[in-house]
């Protein structure tokens, strides 16, 4: 028996304790937002935070989690796609396919949550997402965006 | 949403697992449109659009969208004709069942080699001319009026003389009921009002939230969840497996063998399923590749290299005779490696059999051979099968393949009436590809005195893709696909004039799969191609561009793009402080594009792209903003492979596995681009694969600018790039 507070929400489910977070959202609590792309903690897909921080959850076993951590997902993000990153991405069609999108939007506002005017170099350093289908300008810009907006204080 | 709504079967739900809010809720409900709701129904008008009472107009899509913005495109296409309101527009798939039903209304739904918009912008726009003819008249009977004093704009149409108005949405019924004329008249490009506008993609929303369903995500009542395992050794065979081993294992229901070659673990969720997968002993009968291995495909494609045995391409003059005039000859040997696609999405289907149907939910690129390939697992004719296209998580040609469809419906056939969800691991993914096929290039040019081109031999060495996938489509013998880029004409002409010439192919054919990969084999030819000519341009001691424009005389496009990335990038001033500028340029899917790349080498060895421009004519752009997020992507995709692709084969298999020995470029490497969309108009081009052909070779030619050194071999990692 996993004990989780996912998106705000304690939940309790019965499941191998080395099931990964990212299973346990997208099977057990329906939240199919958090991707498969690897399983070993590569490609970014299943990004989530986990008390703010971004985390693989494909590699995390529920068992290595407490209730009292919280987990984030992009479901959890906002109601209705309203957070700046997500309405920045709207304005800039960042995604392609968008598959990777969910877990690139949970590394960038992660980002931005620790770093609210990231550099360009920053962003390099901190987005390890894959995106095959080459997102990563249209990425880039909406950062930038999100944080002259947020030193404008409109974000 | 990218669909608005995906027809399934009576009975059935559909149940987006995306949550709202705190997150914990399960979605959407949505009832098929079966004759059960046929009062309901919306009306369509033909079978492109269909108007609702409220004026929403849907527009039906037959090609798959998998990120390249085809659903957008078409829609516009459609739309423009029909004159309706852009701001009331969604999108439909319509199924390939229905498709077969209607004697293939819908034209082809195969979604490859940029074909989406160039190979099928006539029919569609002619649907949308069609409603719209239809609609006009509807509203003029409706009113007993001459339908020539009736004007639409935007979904509303107008009688002149009385001022009267009326929606679509209020006539659709009607015009349904009307015959609609044999033929119709388009507009002159003049009169676009939509068409070439940067107007925003109509299924970005749901893409930002987890609504998006793709089809990992589809979740079906009752639904069990199954991982398989192939044998990782090609042409190996399934001998035997020992379920005892797992069957007690929590959540498993069943271990089934799949075809001859494979195993599958059904179990309540996908994570239990793979768990016992993993615990299975498994014995495989290896075949006839278990020696297979790179060194030894290597070494029959260098024996091709000089075989007598070829299909020529492309012949022009007496190339021996020029090459022994020739001042001076050059000669290397290039070679390009297996690529993987490595969609985000790993392959994946949701099948459900039973003795009377089969139906299958899948993210396909073929919609219409997916249902072949179901039909013909399940041993049903098609039209008690269907498909029903779920969003792809990338494609990039991988999904233009239906073996993933086969075996979800074979195991699925051993579980009568439960839908089960196949998803492969990325291992299994990577184990399974349809891989860019491997070639190796030798390359002689001849020179004048004059330092010009008289004379080029060129023989590919290497693997067919039609050979194995589709030949039917060998034209005696000979894949005129391995050509792209040096054809005497067509949407992959060479794009120089050298009067003695010859490309052929001495087709060698390993055991490992080949497949369609983005780009196709444009991708290699463009590196040899343009690489080469690079090299002829230093030996006749010229400036790359100055030899390229010599060549060009008979081009006027080609030599337009050209023109237009040297001129952006400043081509001969300097680029800044080592900071060194290569270019390349083709046609290909029918369109022209060319690259200037900017990169700097330091003295360790270390690459860096700065920027790379790049110019498209498509002929027409139809959307301008998705053709520059398709020629970024182009970048990611084509140096991707330049940098770190490459499938290496030992043992009969091959030996990456996952994003750790496959890596894929990341943000921190993504040169800034610089995009130049140039419609000329008059013709129609692709967008999604010109531009990788085109990546590679720009940033190679710089590297040998920044270096001297030429790179022939791909990829580059592991390369030392440290100045010659």
């Amino acid at each position: 028996m996993a004990k989780l507070n996912v998106n705000g929400r304690p939940v309790e489910i019965d499941v191998d304790g080395s099931t990964p977070l990212l299973w346990v959202l997208r099977e057990q609590l329906g939240l199919s937002g958090t991707k498969y792309g690897c399983g070993i903690g590569v490609c970014g897909a299943c990004t989530v935070h986990i008390d703010g921080e971004a985390v693989r959850a494909c590699v995390v076993p529920v068992d290595a989690l407490s209730a009292a951590q919280k987990v984030l997902t992009i479901e959890g993000l906002s109601a209705d796609g309203s957070h700046p990153v997500q309405r920045v991405w709207e304005e800039l069609d960042v995604p392609q396919c968008g598959y990777c999108q969910p877990g690139m939007i949970m590394s960038v506002v992660a980002l931005l949550n620790g770093n609210p005017t990231p550099s360009d170099a920053d962003i390099d350093a901190n987005l390890t997402n894959i995106c095959r289908c080459g997102t990563f300008n249209r990425v880039r810009r909406g950062i930038h965006l999100v944080a002259e907006r947020n030193k404008r204080g409109e974000a | 949403m990218a669909i608005d709504r995906i027809m399934i079967s009576r009975r059935d739900f559909l149940i987006g697992t995306a949550a709202a809010g705190a997150g914990l809720s399960l979605g959407m409900y949505l009832p098929d449109g079966g004759e059960a709701q046929a009062a309901e129904q919306p009306r369509e008008v033909n079978a492109w659009v269909v108007i609702e009472p409220d004026d929403t107009v849907i527009i039906r899509i037959a090609r798959s969208e998998m990120g390249q913005g085809t659903l957008t495109g078409l829609a516009q296409l459609v739309a423009e004709e029909l004159e309706c309101d852009w701001s009331k527009v969604k999108t439909e798939y319509p199924t390939p069942g229905q498709s077969l039903a209607r004697n293939r209304v819908w034209g082809s739904f195969s979604t490859g080699g940029s074909q989406g918009i160039r190979g099928s912008h006539q029919y569609v726009r002619e649907g949308g001319a069609l409603a719209r003819v239809l609609l006009i008249e509807a509203a003029a009977e409706a009113w007993d009026v001459p339908v020539e004093e009736c004007s639409v704009a935007a979904g509303v149409i107008s009688h002149g003389p009385t001022g009267r108005t009326t929606s679509y949405g209020k006539v659709a019924a009607a015009a349904a009921g009307l015959v609609p004329p044999v033929a119709v008249e388009l507009k002159d490009p003049k009169d676009w009002k939509l068409i070439g506008r940067p107007v925003k993609r109509l299924d970005t929303h749901d893409k930002l939230t987890g609504a998006q369903v793709f089809g990992t995500d589809l979740q079906l009542p009752g639904m069990l969840n199954a991982s398989i395992r192939a044998c990782p050794v090609f042409g190996g065979k399934l001998v035997a497996f020992d379920d005892k081993a797992v069957r007690g294992m929590r959540g498993v229901r069943a271990v089934v063998p799949v075809d001859d070659n494979a195993v599958a673990v059904v179990a309540d969720t996908w994570w239990q399923a793979h768990s016992a997968l993993q615990a299975l002993p498994i014995t495989w009968d290896q075949g006839p590749n278990a020696e297979l291995s790179s060194a030894s495909i290597a070494r029959w494609l260098v024996e091709g290299l000089t075989a007598d045995d070829a299909f020529v391409g492309n012949r022009a003059g007496d190339v021996e005779q020029a090459l022994q005039a020739a001042a001076k000859t050059v000669e290397a040997v290039y070679g390009y490696p297996y690529q993987h696609h490595a969609t985000l999405e790993p392959m994946n289907a949701t099948a459900r059999w039973t003795a009377q149907r089969c139906e299958v939910w899948c993210p396909t690129q073929n919609g219409e051979a997916a249902l072949q390939a179901a039909a013909e697992a399940a041993g049903l004719p098609p039209a008690q099968c269907e498909v029903y296209k779920i969003h792809l998580g990338g494609g990039f040609g991988r999904r233009g393949f239906s073996d993933y469809v086969k075996q979800a419906v074979a195991i699925a056939k051993q579980l009568p009436g439960t839908p089960v969800k196949l998803l492969w691991s990325r291992e299994e993914d990577m184990l399974h590809g349809a891989y860019h096929p491997i070639t190796q290039a030798r390359l002689v040019g001849g020179l004048d005195a004059n330092g010009d081109l008289i004379g080029l031999r060129v023989r590919i060495s290497g693997q067919s893709i039609l050979a194995s996938v589709r030949p039917a489509a060998l034209q005696d013998g000979a894949d005129m696909i391995t050509f792209q880029g040096m054809l005497p004409d067509g949407d992959h002409a060479i794009s120089y004039s050298v009067p003695n010439l010859l490309v052929d192919h001495a087709m060698r054919n390993p055991a490992v799969p080949p497949g369609f990969w983005r780009g196709v084999n444009i991708n290699q030819n463009a590196i040899y191609f343009e690489s080469f000519v690079d090299e002829l341009a230093h030996a006749a001691g010229k400036d790359p561009l100055e030899f390229r424009r010599k060549l060009m005389g008979d081009h006027p496009k080609g030599l337009a793009v050209l023109n237009a990335v040297a001129q952006r990038a400043g081509w001969g001033t300097p680029a800044g402080e080592g900071v060194h500028r290569g270019l390349a340029v083709c046609k290909t899917f029918g369109s022209h594009v060319a690259a200037c790349a900017e990169v700097s080498v330091s003295s360790e060895g270390r690459l860096r792209i700065h920027r790379i421009i790049a110019a498209t004519d498509s002929g027409y752009a139809v959307n301008p903003q998705q053709i520059e997020a398709q020629v970024e992507g182009s970048f990611v995709f084509g140096l991707s492979a330049m940098l770190y692709g490459g499938c290496t084969v030992k043992a009969g298999r091959v030996e990456q596995e996952n994003f750790d020995s496959y890596p894929s470029m990341l943000m921190a490497e993504m040169p800034k681009v610089e995009t130049i969309v140039m419609p000329s108009g008059g013709f129609w081009g692709g967008v999604g694969e010109p531009t990788i052909a085109v990546a590679a070779p720009a940033v190679l030619n710089a590297i040998f600018a920044a270096t001297g050194k030429r790179v022939r071999q791909l990829p580059l990692r592991g390369v030392d790039l440290r100045a010659a």
